[in-house]
């Protein structure tokens, strides 16, 4: 059945169009993942190719390093460790880090 | 407001009224017999009387998509497509009307293959009267440019939004020249206005999303919007008629009466068959017979109330459809008529003809033969649907 917290057709905008720029950030696409990114901050040479290649912009900078992932929005395509030159990044499955 | 008389063909209308609404962007793919109304629009074009952009696509399916694409961003467009093209479209048809963009479509009336044909039958936008779009069918060539005119501000309507298509008759109103009335281009600019959406992707200082992904927490409530959105139609077509008419002194009637007033048996008929209907109406009223014509223009929205009270009282009624719904009830205008009658408590006979598929020709003699079955007709047959014209 529907959902009825949700707003009803009289107040959504037509044609499901999306009248706020940039709201795919509340869209938490994290728990599509079944494989974890985990980087071996030893073996990182910050190269920044996985913060380049991430088509979900869920690698952060912070102090121009890449700084963790952003596990909210990380799909964990594995694109990032694919791509990592010194083979940092490892692909875990996501059932070992549930409660 | 001053007016001119041309000799015209249907297609030749439908440019010129084009040419005056000047859309900026006409994504078009040729198909016969749609074929001239995009030449004469690219004569337009070449000779500098428009700034429409007139995208010359691969295929009809991009046409539509380049429509869609161009509304979305903010665009007024327009394009035509006959029969296997609009078939090729229909994928986008569905999107455009779905995503509330004001396209408007001249369908040249073909029928679909197949086997492959290019003559007149209405089979190719009747696949598309549940698509959303608003659909209205055109008697001749006038009709033709002034619904071309007039679709315009009918889609681009604030409580509307939808993609309107208007119908002639592939070569019988395409192909065949007329006596047509246009209006001077000052008047039809006025008239039209410009278009202004409220949002659009090109509005880079209010950035919106157009098409995004809707699944089962939102998308049947744009479904109930776009019914809501075309069945605000209904009230919206008479105010905007009423305001056309201020506009260029023409009365715009979407469901016409011809000598119903006294009339016991009535024939319903769309589009050029129905002018055919006249001349034989004509004739048998000058004999005394007792028949009138009932054409309706628009439909979709599917006038049902407006079509109930017109037939109030009638003997017989026998609706003839250019377009066969296989294994249904009878053609589309039969079944929505009958659909409408159920709620009378006085219910006239009414018999369906199928008619015309593949251009087969419909001449006065064979409506005159409709009239005489049905006046002979006195209780409700157990056969409603007749295939008239074909070789058994």
């Amino acid at each position: 059945m529907s959902d009825e917290n949700k707003p009803g057709w009289k107040t959504i905008p037509i044609g499901g169009m999306i009248l706020e720029a940039g709201n795919a950030e509340k869209y938490k696409t994290g728990d599509w993942r079944t494989f974890r990114p985990q980087r071996d901050h030893d073996k990182c040479t910050n190269c920044m190719i996985c913060f380049m290649y991430c088509p979900d912009s869920a690698i952060p900078l912070k102090d121009e390093k890449v700084d963790g992932f952003d596990y909210d929005h990380c799909k964990g395509c594995g694109i990032c460790a694919k791509m990592c030159p010194v083979k940092c990044i490892e692909m875990k499955d996501e059932n070992d880090f549930k409660d | 407001m001053t007016s001119k008389i041309n000799a015209m063909t249907g297609a030749e209308a439908t440019a010129e009224a084009m040419r005056q609404v000047n859309p900026d962007v006409v994504p078009a793919y040729p198909i016969t017999p749609q074929t001239p109304v995009m030449h004469a629009f690219a004569s337009f074009v070449s000779d500098g009387l428009v700034d429409s952009e007139l995208i010359r696509v691969e295929s009809e399916h991009s046409a539509m998509s380049a429509a869609v694409g161009a509304s979305a961003a903010g665009s007024r467009v327009m394009t035509a497509t006959s029969a296997n093209g609009l078939a090729l479209m229909f994928e986008i048809v569905y999107i455009a009307s779905s995503t509330r963009l004001p396209i408007v479509m001249n369908v040249v009336n073909r029928a679909l293959s197949g086997p492959i044909n290019i003559h007149c039958d209405h089979s190719d936008s009747m696949a598309c009267r549940d698509s959303g779009w608003i659909q209205i069918y055109c008697e001749n060539a006038q009709e033709v440019y002034e619904t071309s005119l007039f679709a315009v501000r009918l889609a681009e309507h604030c409580d509307i939004l939808l993609p309107v298509m208007i119908c002639q008759d592939g070569f019988i109103i395409s192909h065949s020249v007329e006596r047509v009335e246009t209006f001077d281009d000052e008047s039809v600019r006025s008239f039209i206005g410009e278009y202004r959406p409220k949002h659009c992707l090109l509005d880079t200082d209010n950035p919106i999303t157009i098409g995004p992904l809707d699944l089962f927490d939102y998308y049947y409530e744009h479904k109930r919007q776009q019914a809501e959105a075309i069945n605000n139609a209904r009230e919206i077509i008479p105010k905007l008629a009423a305001e056309y008419k201020g506009h260029f002194g023409k009365d715009l009637n979407f469901l016409e009466s011809y000598k119903m007033d006294d009339a016991t048996d009535v024939i319903v008929v769309m589009s050029s068959t129905a002018g055919t209907t006249k001349a034989v109406v004509d004739k048998l009223r000058a004999e005394g017979k007792k028949v009138g014509l009932l054409k309706p223009r628009l439909f979709r929205p599917f006038p049902a109330h407006e079509i109930s009270l017109a037939l109030k009282g009638k003997r017989m009624v026998a609706v003839l459809d250019r377009s066969d719904s296989f294994g249904s009830m009878g053609g589309p205008l039969f079944s929505e008529i009958r659909s409408a009658l159920y709620d009378e408590a006085e219910k006239p006979i009414i018999i369906n003809y199928i008619y015309g598929l593949g251009g087969r020709e419909m001449m006065l003699d064979d409506i005159e033969g409709i009239y005489n079955e049905i006046s002979c007709i006195n209780s409700q047959p157990e056969e409603k649907v007749k295939y008239f014209g074909v070789r058994e």
